[in-house]
């Protein structure tokens, strides 16, 4: 890959990248069209991710992927590759020794810290775009701060549903100006957003957007004060490492109704793991073992 | 027991290799060259090159030979690669009217200057299945007749001799384009241009064809299709003229519209226009019905609100590597939205059931 220039993109392409992320980073929660190039992995796959993880990446970096909170996913996989050739950093699975963490639909377990950078991958960065599907009326939309819309069909959710009926991208506001999608991650992920002490960058390569939030921003889910925003997870300990705390993923182990809970975030849970902390099931098992 | 799914790299390394072998097929049979693809399966290299933005037949062919004749995935090679080359400058406009044609045909006069050139079409012939190809017989040479040497004047310039059919404005600016800038909308009609050129063929032989049937009618006649090779030149800042660099073989269609006139403007004849690499028919007659629709503001005419009028849908959702990508990616794991949904429909059902519950012990 020697062909290419480090972490793929040209110096240029990564200059208007960066002044996009900048732009981002000064008006936390507006997106910033940026020209979006053509990568070489499909539009809806992570090409926004990894145009700002090839604009951010320096060699010194520890880059980390996850993909549903996991480093072993396939696509996490594939991008995770992608820049070890074309970038030659090291490359971790430890959420607290990486620099650069590149996501998709989940935020760390762990608690990031002021040396690193949250890479999200969006699909879709138009909070307003199921709302209003053009554009040019959104554009407007957030310019004059109209955000009518939004309220009334989490409204029309309560009255409907008797609860806000969205339980990922669940839409905050930023900085008590700009309305944001935080990428589809669960809305349990969402009061990390808040006064988070690493950068968060997203990148939506289809869409050709960009947007930010600093460090320690004030992000707040959308809510009603008689119907305050929950954040939700199964109700249930990690099945592998006891863990309350963290997002779980339900697994199906066989077709008699069986399953089990374990946490999205495999570092995460790995870690737990070491440090002797024990789920049902492993637990069940071990003494099985015994 | 469950064990955490893991191997994600090796499993991706094999179903590569797996593809590779499928790509060849039956080692008994001869492998396809890059130069059979190029030769004989032209019409495929030609959309790649329009929809891949690139004009190269060789790229073009290794690029089917790679995707397995998948010519959407072909088209998304390409502009992979096309996005990593340097970009030394712009050419000068190329002179469609000195076009060395090698198919000219008008719909609107049974003859003109320059004559109708039928050329190497699909047109007229009856599609019955030539099984003298399945036995690989040699072809006999077509007949030869004298090259034209003067220049092929286009068919609506005798429409613009009598002021019957609307005049463009000519620009020198610099169009923009939307591989370098982000799309931002409303969009110039240059612009607009470029994404159709770009855009699906079948997105936009869908929408054209949506027009002829009244979703924003507008009944377009074939004023002229051209294909032949136009010279490219560029000018060269040392030299402070143009040169040619290189020859390209296009094909350009300009449709002639009816047109009632509006309030703004008189009845005349309006145009479409389409213009795509290689010989690409079809995709040029498309782009022009379709860029005839998207002018009904500059002219006048009502919104009717069809698809093919609405720039924003139009030009937002022909691009098929943006949207097979898009499409396709569905296909990534979604467990995490999935869980979120799942306790969300968990916790409104409890809801409802204790709701039931209440309702009928009142």
């Amino acid at each position: 890959m020697s062909d290419y220039n480090f972490a793929y993109l040209d110096e240029q392409t990564k200059r208007m990248i960066r002044r996009a992320i900048l732009k981002g980073l000064a008006v936390p929660g507006y997106q910033v069209p940026f020209a979006s190039r053509e990568m070489p992995m499909p539009y809806g796959w992570g090409t926004g991710g990894v145009q700002v993880s090839a604009a951010t990446l320096t060699p010194e970096d520890r880059f980390k992927v996850i993909d549903q909170g996991a480093d072993d996913t396939t696509n996490a996989v594939s991008i995770r590759k992608f820049f070890e050739r074309t970038a030659g950093v090291e490359v971790t699975e430890e959420t607290e020794a990486a620099t650069i963490i590149q996501t998709r639909h989940r935020i760390p377990e762990a608690p990031l810290s002021e040396d690193q950078i949250l890479v999200y991958q969006v699909p879709i960065p138009e909070p307003l775009r199921f709302l209003e599907p053009r554009e040019t009326e959104t554009r407007k939309m957030h310019s004059l701060e109209e955000y009518g819309l939004m309220h009334v069909k989490l409204y029309e959710d309560i009255s409907q549903h008797g609860a806000i009926a969205t339980a990922y991208a669940y839409p905050v506001k930023v900085e008590g100006r700009y309305v944001m999608d935080p990428s589809p991650i669960p809305k349990f992920d969402n009061p990390k957003l808040a006064d988070c002490p690493a950068i968060q960058l997203f990148g939506a390569g289809r869409e050709q957007r960009i947007y930010a939030l600093p460090p320690y921003s004030d992000v707040v889910s959308l809510d009603f004060e008689d119907h305050p925003f929950e954040a939700s997870k199964a109700d249930h300990p990690c099945d592998l490492c006891d863990a309350r705390d963290s997002y779980l993923d339900e697994v199906i182990t066989d077709d008699r109704g069986g399953r089990m809970f374990v946490c999205s975030d495999t570092d995460y849970c790995r870690t737990r793991q070491a440090q002797g902390h024990l789920g049902a099931q492993l637990a069940a098992r071990q003494e099985g073992a015994a | 027991m469950y064990v955490a799914v893991k191997g994600g790299e090796r499993a991706i390394d094999n179903a590569h290799a797996w593809l590779a072998e499928e790509r060849r097929g039956d080692p008994a049979v001869p492998e396809l060259s890059v130069a059979q693809i190029r030769e004989q399966m032209a019409l495929a290299v030609n959309r790649v090159m329009t929809e891949g933005s690139l004009y190269d037949p060789d790229l073009a062919a290794l690029a089917i030979k790679q995707a397995r004749g998948d010519l959407i995935e072909a088209i998304f090679l390409i502009r992979a690669y096309r996005t990593t080359l340097p970009r030394f400058g712009s050419s000068a406009p190329v002179k469609t009217a000195e076009m060395a044609c090698e198919r000219r045909i008008s719909a609107t006069f049974k003859d003109a200057p320059g004559g109708q050139v039928l050329g190497p079409t699909f047109d007229y012939t009856h599609r019955l299945l030539d099984f003298k190809l399945a036995a690989e017989g040699g072809t006999p040479a077509a007949p030869e007749g004298e090259a034209r040497r003067e220049a092929t004047p286009h068919i609506t310039g005798f429409l613009n001799r009598e002021g019957l059919i609307q005049t463009e404005d000519e620009s020198d600016e610099t169009p923009p384009d939307l591989t370098r800038e982000p799309m931002e909308l409303p969009a110039a009609r240059a612009l607009r241009l470029q994404a159709l050129t770009r855009g699906d063929e079948g997105f936009v032989l869908g929408l054209a064809y949506s027009t002829q049937r009244g979703y924003a009618r507008n009944h377009a006649f074939v004023g002229e299709l051209r294909i032949g090779s136009v010279a490219v030149e560029m000018e060269i800042p040392e030299l402070g003229f143009a040169i040619e660099i290189g020859e390209i073989t296009v094909t350009e269609c300009e449709s002639v519209n009816q047109f009632k006139g509006s309030k703004t403007e008189p009845p005349q004849f309006t145009r479409g226009y389409g213009l795509v690499f290689g010989q690409t028919e079809r995709k040029a007659i498309s782009m022009a019905l379709v860029d005839r629709a998207l002018r009904w503001k500059e002219l006048g005419e009502d919104d009717q609100g069809a698809p093919a009028q609405d720039e924003e849908f139009v030009l937002m959702h022909c691009d098929n590597i943006q949207a097979t990508g898009f499409l396709e990616h569905i296909k990534l794991p979604h467990y995490v939205d999935f869980q979120s949904e799942l306790e969300l429909v968990r916790k409104l059902r409890r809801a409802a059931g204790a709701e039931e519950v209440k309702e009928a012990a009142e």
